[in-house]
């Protein structure tokens, strides 16, 4: 199926979010995950399905003052 | 030199390193260690997916430093109190500085939605550091929406001027029960000497040992200058003549020639 992850069109054989975090090789570490701009906890991960052109957006630390 | 303590945390150092504008992160990570902090920013981006660039908390996260997520880039409470989840879920800590400028020219605070981010984050469970106006009222309304620090700025944020806002500052300081952290503006050791002088709590810097000839060495220096302010502080500074009258140190007894 189609996502968008962070405005970027994939194509996935995720199901899950915990499918797809690891499908993209994201680390699972020092990430938070927001689906259509909530953020979802990592221990729903695994519980939350994806769905055709759902959006995704995955953040990381970036510097900053 | 007293501890500062904040949200019931003690902290040795009162200086605050913010992660932004280094040329490597290899050189950020010096100049923390150099700055001898115990509390660093950072903020959020997203992930570029093909980007496998290294980890910037990798060179952040050490034993003994808070680490203090920033919500830039939002521009209204909603947006923040998102960004304040993301980064809680991102970093595993509820410190958060609260930052929420809407005009990207001269990044400054939107006092309005920071009051009104506070009140909502603090009801959320976290520990609020908002960077703010320098607002004597503004401060006080921050205090009592349960902000755990005020973070009044200086000067505009990145402009190195120093202490442009310090008399109100001072009434800030006057009023504050929460520790208040000069953020914003600061541009050389004497202007953090300076603030720590007057009684601020700690100082936050970024800009100026970023972008400084030697970042590390720079960092050392700032280290120093809020050490030395702060001590002064304590030690009890002597008070300035209004006038321009000379007051000796040494006896004027005419010995030469009498």
């Amino acid at each position: 199926m189609k996502v968008w992850v962070n405005n970027k069109e994939v194509e996935t054989a995720a199901v899950s979010l915990a499918s797809l975090v690891e499908d993209l090789s994201l680390p699972a570490q020092g990430i938070a995950v927001a689906v259509e701009n909530r953020m979802v906890p990592r221990t729903q991960w695994a519980d939350y399905a994806l769905s055709e052109g759902m959006r995704v957006v995955v953040v990381k630390a970036a510097c900053g003052g | 030199m007293e501890k500062l303590v904040i949200a019931g945390r003690e902290f040795s150092s009162r200086l605050f390193l913010g992660t932004g504008k280094f040329d490597s992160n290899a050189l950020m990570a010096k100049a923390i260690e150099a700055s001898g902090t115990e509390m660093v920013t950072v903020a959020m981006k997203r992930v570029e997916l093909e980007d496998k660039e290294d980890d910037l908390l990798t060179h952040v996260v050490r034993p003994g430093i808070q680490l203090l997520p920033n919500t830039s880039g939002v521009r209204n409470a909603e947006e923040a109190v998102f960004a304040a989840q993301m980064a809680r879920e991102a970093f595993g800590t509820n410190w958060l500085k609260l930052e929420i400028h809407p005009d990207p020219r001269y990044l400054l605070p939107d006092s309005t939605e920071t009051l009104k981010a506070t009140e909502e984050l603090v009801k959320l469970g976290f520990v609020v550091l908002p960077y703010c106006q320098a607002d004597p009222t503004l401060c006080k309304h921050l205090e009592e929406a349960g902000a755990a620090t005020v973070m009044p700025l200086g000067a505009p944020i990145g402009t190195n001027k120093g202490l442009q806002t310090r008399d109100f500052l001072r009434i800030i300081i006057e009023q504050a029960n929460v520790p208040v952290v000069v953020d914003a503006g600061i541009g050389a050791p004497s202007h953090a000497a300076e603030a720590m002088e007057m009684g601020a709590s700690a100082c936050l810097v970024n800009t100026a040992i970023a972008v400084a000839g030697d970042p590390v060495a720079m960092a050392a220096a700032f280290k120093q200058a809020v050490e030395a302010g702060r001590t002064a502080y304590e030690a009890g500074l002597g008070l300035q003549a209004e006038n321009m009258v000379a007051e000796a140190s040494s006896p004027l007894t005419a010995f030469l020639n009498e």
